[in-house]
């Protein structure tokens, strides 16, 4: 037990510590009697608190060789659990999720919290095989299948996207692992090119004709070709023959549009596709991959452009459409579909430097946030606290990530290491989500804000990640003694 | 572990958390200390603010009793964005007592940007206005039910006389105007539209208090934000005591019934209003509550025009009363004395003619006992034409002339009294010599040329008050102070002194006891009192002569000026030397003497009057 590592589990109880008092200052009713009444979300909180501390107890009094051996039975488990909770939830669901077990008519549990360990465990175990390597793309397909089963169950037969998108946070996992890090830079440029197509594909150009979302994102796409294909050292004659090429192109688009109506978003798709095509066939036989990688990226991306716009007006459900809408500033709706966010803004902001003092804030003594014990507890924390509140838990939790992190990196065996970095991942997705969501910078997704929102199923699943990660570092501590 | 190439990817991966805690501190940053914007949201968000309306000042007349006071009304107030879909009208208009349609119209209204532009779905709209305790008892019971309604409380004037109306004035809702010009009023609030209570509104409104009281997500009220520490109580308005002795002003409306005219008396030591009376009058209560802009259209359209405060708004030719003020002027100027004499030829004389028979030559002291118009033409001419070689040099006329005229507003006549708290009030006038040279060239005229002036007839105008004040000035031999009706000590201190000797003061105040022993106003006197008086006929182009009377009394140390005129009456000593004389024993002897007398004043009538008081 002396190999604990204290600082991750004061941290911990810091947060949970905090966390509660928020809970109950969210909760807390205006004419309420009572402080802690055990019908209220301060009081049932205190229950699930003092059953996770327990649980955490128990997790470091049990053999550390247990998560090795049964990853996968406890994976497989999980998914079956996953499959039943559908089954087992109330008719119609929770506000239209399958993902919740009613026990009784006070207690949920919600198995998704828990799929995040198990997977985790999983991913640990089967990339820390001794002899796995992330070599090509044909070594992550197994990997990615591990994640991806559990986030499908959960995002089409539970109906929860938001739990079902942390497993997103597993590629930061095959990163540290192994995987090319174009995959991370290719899904910022993904959402960038998303978020350019979808917010003005309706904006007109200010010259010619065609979507201002095209013409951007076309534009940026000859860019970084263009980069890329001055990077090169040869070629010299070649590189000025295609870029006074695109210019001409351009310019002549430019004077023909004095007489005829030009479509730009063509255009840019012809040259963006010229381009790639270029960069494909002429490197080719040449030995030079990374200039046809750059090619295919250019010719998938401009399908993905023109993809985009069909796929969020027809793919996406109403609401999520709308909060994505919301977030990008293409509608406005402070009573409608923005309130959550807008009232959110408001309570946060009118906290200050130095808050509103403890059950003091007015927005959240008067209910004007909802969800606010749950996903957006992080309000409370805003307006009550005030800047030094919301500073000192967002660096707080920083300190732990990179706690976190330290700890898996020092870990001399694969399946502690891989898991270490699940852990830490998993908790850096929940904290970028649910801060970003509460400024307003994210779509609404909604997903706890570990140890601060109200809910024992998410308490009870950080907890057991947490601390079984905390008994593998006392484990491989004892072993180098 | 040992192979493994990565582990500099720890720090990507931590890169990766500082930089979005980063811009996520940054956020915060901006969001909850620079930008001061969403926390005044919040304000308006969780927390209402209600306006706590204070009482207005009551106001008393000289001698304490209550003219005006506050009496409690409600309102129906609303906030749409409050008010649930499935927001039962029906039983809301059960509730108040009205119709359905009575309620769609109101909603109309209430919506319509041009009748109402402070509308809005998310602060409260005014819905119904002026209701009694009656009238929103069951609402006040049931209120619970109907969310998103809510009743304010307000007072309204009440008045414990029937009298004044013009002096006083009334309250009524505040238009743009007066919301632009001032932020402190917001639409629905009310003001005082005329009379005192516009005069004074800044001292009777008080101070409105807010009240914050929170509310939660819902709409629904709370309790008081911080326990009431952030209140700012109403402030009640400061009470005012006015210079009006009400029982004379009774009397004096009294006098005028049946008649188109006006009273005004003042007492000269201190320029106090005593009596402001003009007819046709109202009640003031009329102008009170629901019935407000229903009576006023009434007032308004009435073709007597009550709304006329003639006693300050109306501007008559003064006729022979003026020749009090003819004759100071001279006699500061040494044109004529004491002993000056002219001759009169009775009907013959030109080129005024004298109405009065009396004997010739005249002095000064029968001239005014007998308003003797020759008299005060011959003065008039020999003022204007001195020294301009017998009116050939026509710019020293133009000099006499300014210098005459100045002497003339010294007395308060033909400008407005700005110093004064009376409102409105007309100008009158005393023409300036350019309004002579654009009448007939700037050679083109002589004292011949405007010699009705000498006799108060002409272009010269002046107000009722203009003209109590003139009684003043002279009951003061040669000041007066700014009428006021405030009785309030910092009023005295606005004297004006005429440029005329007090000797002087004293003759023609001795003419004047000698028109109420002797002259045109012998018929009527007061028991013991000596009156110092001067009757007046006006001539106007519509209609019967205006009767006017101006004097004061005791003639020794004088406690009442007055000024009566009934309009188209006929002469000065049938109408308004009996109403004067009543008016002055009335205020100096606490009761009516001459009973018969004041019974057929207060019941002969002049005109056919539509008057809306009856």
């Amino acid at each position: 037990m002396q190999n604990i590592d204290w600082l991750t589990l004061a941290f911990y109880v810091g947060l949970c510590i905090f966390g509660w008092v928020n809970i109950a200052g969210a909760s807390h009713t205006y004419d309420q009697e009572s402080f802690i009444d055990f019908s209220t979300y301060a009081g049932k909180q205190l229950i699930w608190l003092g059953s996770a501390f327990l649980l955490g107890t128990i997790i470091l009094l049990l053999d550390y060789k247990i998560y090795d051996t049964s990853a996968y039975f406890l994976y497989g488990l999980m998914i079956l659990a996953l499959i039943a909770t559908r089954f087992l939830s109330p008719p119609g669901g929770i506000k239209g999720s399958y993902s919740w077990i009613a026990i009784g008519s006070s207690f949920r549990l919600q198995p998704a919290e828990f799929a995040k360990l198990t997977t985790a465990l999983a991913v640990a175990k089967f990339m820390g095989q001794y002899e796995y390597r992330v070599r090509s793309w044909r070594d992550l397909w197994r990997p990615l299948l591990i994640i991806g089963i559990p986030a499908a169950i959960i995002m089409v037969w539970e109906n929860e996207t938001g739990s079902a998108l942390v497993f997103a946070a597993f590629l930061l996992v095959f990163y540290r692992q192994g995987m090319s890090g174009y995959v991370l830079l290719c899904g910022v440029a993904a959402i960038l090119l998303f978020i350019l197509a979808v917010k003005y594909s309706a904006t007109p150009v200010p010259i010619g004709t065609g979507s201002l979302g095209v013409v951007i994102c076309m534009a940026l796409l000859t860019i970084i070709g263009v980069f890329f294909l001055l990077q090169e050292n040869r070629h010299t004659t070649e590189k000025i023959i295609v870029i006074s090429t695109i210019s001409v192109i351009y310019a002549a688009c430019l004077i023909l549009n004095a007489w005829v109506p030009v479509n730009f978003g063509w255009i840019g798709i012809g040259v963006v596709s010229a381009l790639s095509i270029y960069l494909i066939v002429a490197n080719l036989y040449k030995r030079n991959s990374s200039l046809v990688v750059v090619g295919i990226f250019l010719l998938i991306s401009t399908v993905y452009v023109n993809v985009c716009d069909i796929a969020f007006s027809s793919v996406l459900r109403d609401h999520q459409r709308k909060r994505i809408e919301l977030l990008l500033g293409m509608i406005d709706e402070p009573n409608g579909v923005g309130y959550n966010v807008n009232q959110a803004r408001i309570a946060i902001g009118s906290g200050g430097f130095l808050g509103k003092g403890y059950l003091q804030g007015t927005q959240t003594q008067m209910k004007f946030v909802p969800e606010q014990a749950t996903d957006f507890i992080f309000t409370t924390v805003g307006e009550e606290w005030g800047f030094v509140g919301t500073a000192g838990v967002l660096i707080a939790y920083l300190l732990f990530i990179l706690r976190l992190i330290w700890l898996a990196e020092k870990q001399r065996d694969n399946f502690s290491r891989i898991y270490g970095y699940s852990v830490a991942s998993i908790f850096l997705f929940h904290l970028i989500i649910n801060v970003g969501m509460v400024l307003g910078v994210l779509p609404v997704i909604g997903i706890p804000l570990p140890f601060f929102s109200y809910g024992g199923s998410s308490l009870w699943g950080f907890t057991l990640l947490l601390f079984i990660m905390l008994r593998l570092d006392a484990a491989g501590a004892e072993r180098l003694r | 572990m040992t192979n493994d190439n990565y582990y500099k990817r720890q720090y990507v991966i931590s890169g990766i958390a500082v930089g979005v805690v980063v811009v996520y501190l940054l956020l915060l940053f901006h969001l909850q200390v620079i930008d001061q914007s969403i926390g005044s949201k919040a304000e308006g968000n969780a927390i209402i603010k209600q306006t706590v309306y204070p009482a207005r000042g009551m106001i008393y007349d000289r001698n304490d009793s209550l003219l005006v006071y506050n009496q409690p009304i409600y309102e129906i107030l609303m906030t749409m964005r409050e008010m649930p879909k499935n927001f039962d009208t029906l039983a809301f208009c059960r509730t108040i007592n009205i119709e359905k349609k009575d309620f769609d119209d109101r909603m109309e209204a209430l919506k319509d940007t041009r009748k109402n532009p402070g509308w809005s779905t998310y602060t409260q709209q005014v819905f119904m206005s002026q209701l009694q305790k009656e009238d929103i008892a069951r609402l006040q019971e049931n209120l619970h039910q109907f969310r998103g309604v809510e009743i304010r409380n307000r007072t309204i004037r009440s008045y414990n006389c029937h009298e004044a109306a013009h002096i006083l004035g009334s309250v009524g809702e505040v238009n743009w105007d007066d919301i632009n010009a001032d932020n402190y009023y917001v639409p629905g609030d009310y003001s005082g539209r005329d009379g005192i209570e516009r005069t004074y509104e800044k001292a009777l409104r008080g101070k409105k208090g807010i009240k914050k009281m929170l509310r939660d997500s819902k709409g629904r009220i709370k309790g008081h934000y911080n326990d009431g520490a952030d209140d700012i109580p109403a402030e009640a308005g400061e009470d005012l005591k006015l210079t009006i002795d009400i029982n004379l002003q009774h009397v004096a409306e009294q006098l005028l019934h049946g008649k188109l005219g006006s009273i005004v008396a003042i007492e000269p030591a201190t320029g106090e209003i005593l009596t402001l009376a003009s007819n046709p009058t109202w009640d003031p209560q009329l102008l009170v509550g629901k019935e407000r802009s229903k009576n006023y259209l009434k007032l308004l359209h009435d073709n007597t025009k009550p709304l006329l405060n003639r006693a300050t708004q109306a501007a008559y030719p003064p006729g022979s009363t003026f020749k009090t003020v003819q004759a100071l002027v001279c006699l500061g100027d040494h044109i004529i004395t004491a002993n000056t004499q002219y001759s009169c030829s009775g009907t013959a004389s030109t080129p005024i003619k004298c109405t009065h028979s009396h004997g010739s030559p005249v002095s000064l002291l029968n001239g005014i006992e007998q308003s003797c118009n020759p008299y005060f033409w011959n003065a008039f001419h020999d003022y204007i034409q001195k020294g301009t070689n017998n009116g050939k040099n026509r710019a020293k006329i133009h000099e006499r002339y300014h210098q005459w005229r100045e002497s003339v507003m010294q007395f308060g006549l033909g400008a407005r009294f700005e110093d004064s708290d009376v409102y409105p009030q007309a100008r009158g006038n005393v023409p300036s010599e350019d309004f002579y040279d654009r009448m007939y060239g700037k050679t083109g005229w002589i004292a011949a040329t405007i010699r009705s002036l000498s006799i108060g007839q002409g272009e010269i105008l002046v107000t009722p008050l203009q003209l109590a004040n003139q009684a003043a000035t002279i009951a003061n031999e040669g000041y007066y102070i700014t009428p006021h009706l405030n009785r309030n000590d910092s009023m005295k201190s606005r004297i004006h002194r005429t440029n005329i000797g007090a000797h002087d003061f004293e003759l023609v105040k001795t003419g004047m006891a000698r028109v109420m022993t002797n002259g045109t106003g012998k018929r009527y006197s007061v028991n013991d009192v000596e009156v110092c008086g001067k009757t007046g006929t006006a001539q106007n182009s519509r209609g019967r002569d205006h009767s006017i009377f101006i004097g004061f009394a005791p003639k020794d140390n004088p406690k009442i000026a007055i000024a009566v005129i009934v309009e188209n009456a006929g002469y000065g000593s049938t109408w308004a030397v009996p109403i004067a004389t009543l008016m002055i024993e009335y205020y100096l002897k606490g009761e009516i003497e001459h009973t018969d007398l004041y019974q057929r004043m207060t019941t002969s009538s002049t005109i056919q009057l539509n008057a809306t008081k009856q």
